[in-house]
């Protein structure tokens, strides 16, 4: 039993309103996105639930416990790769674990077998392309022992066909760890693809918009993209979001 | 060695070209030697004279590394805390400039009334000449740890010390070595500037027996080796630096 709950969080900076009232769960194996316009809180959510900055109000809880302004209680996977440019790449995706003070090297030649990283884990970052080194980075986060693994924006950066590669992976990685994810996004389709549920942020002071559950079977398929239902799911959180910046 | 083979022959050829001018103009003046030996002249000396300054080359060498080693330590050592303690960097950096503003050339008498003409003041004086550039060198490759990095080190639950040790510290290393190299190079003239103020032996002894008797031909033996003991110094450093740093991209050789 794992869950993460916000319950009506809110963080001022100054006299600005960055999250107004913001509840929200993610249950155990569950994989939840959240979309919003950018600016709209996102990486200011993530430092609340990190610990990095404490809420005006509201609490976070993880299993129950209180967890706010405290480290180290998910696993983190950032925008950029964030790789350590000295460390080779076995050393980089251990270095969760080595903080959480619970390494094993075994496991993660495995797990970076499984991410088709095998004979690079004794490569340097820069040998390796993007797509490779976002790959590295969330065997580095499902390395690490918390059970719920916050993802930020993990595949902007990368080209469409990369993205489409790297989603179907983390679905297949998530299938078989089966850990909690709260992924934030910008992209719909992404969204919709990889979730359970999409939450919509509004535009700043973020508050949930509206929630979505997205009933598509799993495992899922790339022609799902391109189905009758997935467009309508698609069209109706489009204009949600439209309806909040407007 | 095969850039250096490559581009290295651009300063050979403007050093050979100038010792070839100052040999001509001594020989076409016919310049006094005490007032400015000829290159083959200085040569001379220093393939002859060399029982004479073998043993204050010796110790010259003995003082700069034991020097730059303590320099180094204290300059590397000055940089954790400043950085780990923020009050304390606030408290200590302006004195750290002051500390270098005051001119050797005075400090070192007054170094040597207070403890004698032992090897006590010349360390002293080294350190204060070495560990400066890599104080300031540390502390800037701290600072300028990335802020995406240290913001995912934050959010995996790193500790202060967790972020120094596995981020700040690789991440300033190559800062330090810059400081390092600086100081190796520092460290020859510290070396020589303390041997000055009265010592038994050394390159500096050398150089002022040799100025003061109007053998400046020696004056300039002692320069040529303290030019290439620093060369030797930085070129070792910048060899540990290699062995050390072995994550930069190759020049000429980035992944896209």
């Amino acid at each position: 039993m794992s869950n993460l709950e916000l319950v009506n969080l809110t963080k001022k900076y100054g006299e600005t309103t960055i999250l107004n009232r913001i509840s929200l769960t993610v249950r155990n194996g569950e994989f939840v996105s959240i979309v919003g316009p950018s600016g709209s809180g996102k990486s200011t959510l993530f430092r609340l639930i990190g610990g990095i900055t404490s809420p005006n109000s509201g609490t976070i809880k993880l299993n129950g416990k209180e967890i706010i302004g405290k480290r180290g209680f998910i696993s983190y996977m950032p925008q950029s790769d964030s790789l350590l440019p000295w460390r080779s790449i076995l050393q980089n995706v251990v270095l969760a674990a080595e903080i959480a003070g619970r390494k094993d090297e075994l496991e993660a030649k495995r797990m970076l077998e499984r991410a088709g990283l095998k004979g690079y884990e004794n490569a340097y970052p820069h040998e390796l392309s993007g797509g490779m080194k976002q790959r590295a980075s969330f065997v580095r986060s499902i390395l690490s022992p918390q059970p719920v693994i916050c993802l930020d924006e993990p595949f902007s950066a990368l080209d469409e066909f990369t993205r489409l590669d790297m989603q179907k992976w983390l679905l297949a990685m998530w299938n078989e760890h089966q850990r909690s994810i709260l992924f934030v996004t910008h992209n719909i389709e992404e969204a919709l693809f990889l979730s359970d549920r999409v939450i919509v942020l509004s535009a700043r002071p973020a508050s949930i918009k509206k929630e979505f559950t997205i009933p598509f079977s799993r495992p899922r398929e790339e022609a799902l993209v391109l189905s009758e239902a997935f467009l309508e799911y698609k069209k109706r959180i489009y204009q949600e979001l439209r309806a909040t910046n407007g | 060695m095969r850039r250096l083979r490559e581009k290295g022959w651009r300063p050979a050829l403007v050093l050979i070209l100038f010792l070839i001018s100052w040999e001509i103009a001594c020989r076409i003046f016919s310049i006094p030697a005490w007032l400015l030996p000829a290159p083959s002249v200085i040569w001379q000396e220093a393939v002859n004279g060399w029982p004479n300054y073998a043993s204050h080359l010796q110790s010259t060498i003995q003082l700069s590394i034991i020097g730059f080693m303590i320099g180094s330590s204290v300059g590397t050592l000055v940089a954790v805390c400043l950085h780990l303690i923020p009050t304390v960097r606030e408290a200590f950096y302006p004195l750290l400039i002051i500390s270098q503003n005051i001119p050797i050339i005075i400090l070192a008498p007054l170094l040597v009334i207070w403890f004698g003409f032992g090897i006590l003041p010349k360390l002293i004086v080294i350190t204060l000449v070495c560990f400066f550039p890599i104080t300031i060198a540390a502390l800037d490759g701290f600072r300028q740890t990335s802020g995406e990095l240290k913001h995912y080190m934050q959010m995996t639950g790193a500790s202060k010390g967790q972020i120094f040790r596995k981020l700040e510290w690789p991440y300033g290393l190559p800062s330090l070595f810059s400081g390092l190299k600086i100081s190796a190079t520092y460290s020859v003239m510290g070396a020589v500037i303390s041997e000055w103020l009265g010592a038994s032996e050394g390159i500096g002894v050398y150089m002022t027996l040799a100025s003061s008797s109007f053998r400046t031909d020696r004056v300039f033996v002692a320069i040529l080796f303290i030019v290439l003991l620093s060369l030797l110094f930085f070129g070792c450093i910048s060899l540990i630096e290699k062995r050390v740093i072995k994550w930069k991209p190759e020049e000429g050789k980035i992944s896209e």
